[in-house]
């Protein structure tokens, strides 16, 4: 006769010594969120837009024209020899707009291009004072760049609601299918294992990489973007708890019935790439159609990236998440419940 | 005394498959039963309804005198199941798993014991994913025993083992038995349910075709001695046909083997039919029936074309 651990204690740790000895996990759980906010963190850093590249048809006034343009510096001029090359580059998307002037000032350019629109504003803004147009009212500008309303500090909370998300359903998915394809899963429930251990472990160790995971997406976004975080970490770890329960149930309904890894993936993708696209992650999910907006606001990850942002960049509190929550921790219960009625186990 | 394993009239049809199709059985404590026949005669299926694992369609399951459907917690913490084809976690180490394993039982056994029980003391700390085929079934029988079990189920324990993997875990086997376990296995390998099992049932097409000690079964054979002979050039079966107190013939590999019923009688009449035929002898053995003989006689099929 032997002591024994607790099951549910067992079970999890085997679960973290079998997810700690999976490299390729640990890249996607933890190093991808990290590579994802370096790339775009820097991409959209505290610097304008890329000038808007315009093109000038040589003639008589092209060389005043292109002064003009270069002195203002709003627009990158491209010199072209003849019209005809002016509108091909056009096409071909090099440049946003053409100038030419034969009798007067001709602007080609595509009216449902915003770059093409602005690319004529400045432009013409540019020419007609370099020939003494004099504003009745001039304006001045007062350029606001404060931390906070970056993209950067909108993109953060974004991607560790992602995370949430993505390591919740494949952390658990692929786990689950594993064990069930290599009977695994059939040999445990041949034992007096109970099943809610089971299910639970994959829980409990999903919470404990959660935190690991939180705190390095969290501080690299802190020690190298300075994204505040203005609310309470009360509220914010409540926020990344309900998230997890939320999407590590969804993660449980989606293959609770799958025999195959193919199977699972393709679930998994049909429930993550819309909420991937529509709720709100790179850029406000405020930019669809009216219409669809009761859906993406019934999308679990619409509402943790709502709360997430609520709390970190609004410095609101626990009362004033406390619906999106709601609806969050109602996608847990109910897809639990699903779950375990339907699941699979051999 | 009170059977470990009993069922009766158990049927568990597949759409048109009719995977088991009427099977009685009686397991007595401290035995070592064999289920017995080729893949497909619905073995694994008749097993993993006795380890409630699938429900049948209809039919009585009485496993240490209590029913799957009351009593299941109390029966999974007396019974030690191994099925064929599962695979443990491919990360954990040998003695992880077995600690994982004894973790589901309130009483069980220490997986130092096993370790040393299942002769993988070496392999302790190697990660399963490593292990040879020998040494995952001995893992898994191991699993098996974590929690003391009154009864062992092993399905196909020996499936795709190499000769000496196959010959070590027969030997932990009948450790177990030894020690007074009840076991009940499958296996398709007439020498394993020979040498390990008190009593085998033969099954075919979900049906048990015949039930005893594999010594009883053998016996029980009209013709209880195979000839074995190859000659030059090789004879026709229509030239065997009239040899007196032969059974079944069968050819294999250029040889023919022939079930008969006394040696005294059949050798010299087949010496003659060959010397009739001017075919010479190449080689010529004889040896006692095994249960694979028995096989062919109830169904008239060899075991190995299945």
């Amino acid at each position: 006769m032997s002591e024994r651990p607790r099951p549910l204690a067992a079970l999890t740790r085997a679960r973290i010594l079998e997810f700690v000895r999976e490299p390729e996990a640990l890249f996607w759980v933890f190093a991808f969120p990290i590579l994802m906010a370096v790339v775009l963190g820097f991409a959209f850093r505290d610097r304008p837009p890329d000038p808007v590249p315009v093109g000038v048809v040589a003639g008589a006034s092209s060389g005043r024209v292109s002064d003009a343009l270069k002195k203002a510096g709003t627009v990158r001029v491209l010199p072209y020899a003849s019209v005809p090359e002016g509108l091909e580059g056009l096409r071909t998307g090099k440049i946003a707009m053409l100038v030419e002037e034969v009798a007067g000032l001709v602007y080609h350019f595509d009216p449902t291009r915003p770059d093409a629109r602005m690319a004529r504003l400045e432009v013409d803004d540019a020419i007609q004072r370099a020939r003494g147009r004099v504003d009745p009212s001039p304006a001045r500008e007062e350029r606001v760049h404060e931390k906070g309303s970056r993209y950067i500090d909108f993109l953060l909370p974004g991607i560790l609601g992602l995370n949430l998300m993505g390591t919740g359903i494949w952390g658990i998915g692929f786990s689950i299918v594993n064990a069930r394809l290599k009977k695994t899963l059939k040999l445990m429930v041949a034992t007096p294992m109970r099943k809610s251990d089971y299910l639970l472990s994959q829980m409990l160790s999903r919470f404990i990489f959660l935190v690991v995971e939180v705190l390095v997406i969290l501080s690299f976004g802190i020690a190298a973007f300075g994204v505040p975080i203005r609310g309470s970490w009360a509220a914010l770890g409540l926020t990344i708890l309900v998230g997890a329960i939320g999407f590590a149930g969804l993660g449980l309904l989606v293959v609770a019935r799958a025999r195959t890894l193919e199977a699972a993936s393709g679930l998994m993708n049909l429930v993550m790439v819309p909420m991937w696209l529509l709720s709100g992650v790179f850029f406000s999910s405020e930019r669809f159609p009216k219409s669809v907006q009761p859906l993406i606001r019934a999308l679990p990850l619409t509402a943790v990236n709502d709360a997430l942002r609520a709390v970190m960049l609004e410095g609101r509190g626990i009362r004033a998440i406390a619906g999106p929550l709601l609806l969050v921790a109602a996608w847990a219960v109910a897809s639990f419940a699903v779950a375990l009625k339907i699941f699979r186990w051999q | 005394m009170t059977p470990a394993i009993f069922c009766r009239a158990l049927r568990k049809h597949y759409g048109d498959v009719k995977a088991v199709d009427g099977v009685d059985l009686e397991v007595e404590p401290g035995e070592c039963f064999g289920l017995l026949g080729p893949n497909g005669a619905g073995k694994t299926t008749t097993i993993e309804i006795l380890e409630g694992l699938t429900r049948p369609d209809s039919g009585e399951v009485m496993v240490l005198g209590r029913r799957w459907g009351s009593h299941e917690r109390e029966l999974r913490e007396r019974l030690g199941i191994s099925l064929q084809e599962s695979r443990m976690s491919e990360k954990l180490t040998v003695f992880e798993t077995l600690e994982l394993f004894r973790s589901f039982y309130a009483r069980g056994r220490d997986p130092e014991r096993l370790l040393a029980d299942l002769s993988l003391e070496e392999k302790r700390d190697a990660r399963v994913g490593k292990l040879s085929g020998g040494q995952r079934q001995r893992l898994a029988v191991a699993c098996a025993l974590a929690g003391d079990p009154e009864i062992l189920f092993l399905d196909e324990p020996t499936t795709g083992l190499d000769p000496q993997s196959r010959l070590q875990l027969w030997e932990r086997i009948e450790g177990l038995k030894a020690a007074g376990r009840t076991v009940l296995l499958t296996t398709h390998y007439m020498e394993e349910a020979e040498r390990l099992c008190e009593r085998v049932a033969v099954v075919d097409h979900g049906k048990i075709i015949a039930q005893g000690s594999p010594a009883k079964l053998i016996a029980g054979l009209r013709a209880p001695h195979i000839l074995e002979f190859s000659t030059e050039p090789q004879v026709s079966e229509a030239l065997l046909a009239e040899l007196p107190g032969i059974g079944e013939r069968r050819a294999r590999e250029g040889r023919w083997l022939l079930a008969a019923a006394s040696l005294a009688e059949s050798v010299p009449a087949l010496l003659a039919v060959l010397e009739g035929a001017g075919a010479r002898l190449v080689s010529l053995s004889t040896h006692r029936a095994t249960l694979e003989d028995v096989f062919i006689s109830l169904t008239g099929r060899d075991l190995r074309d299945e």
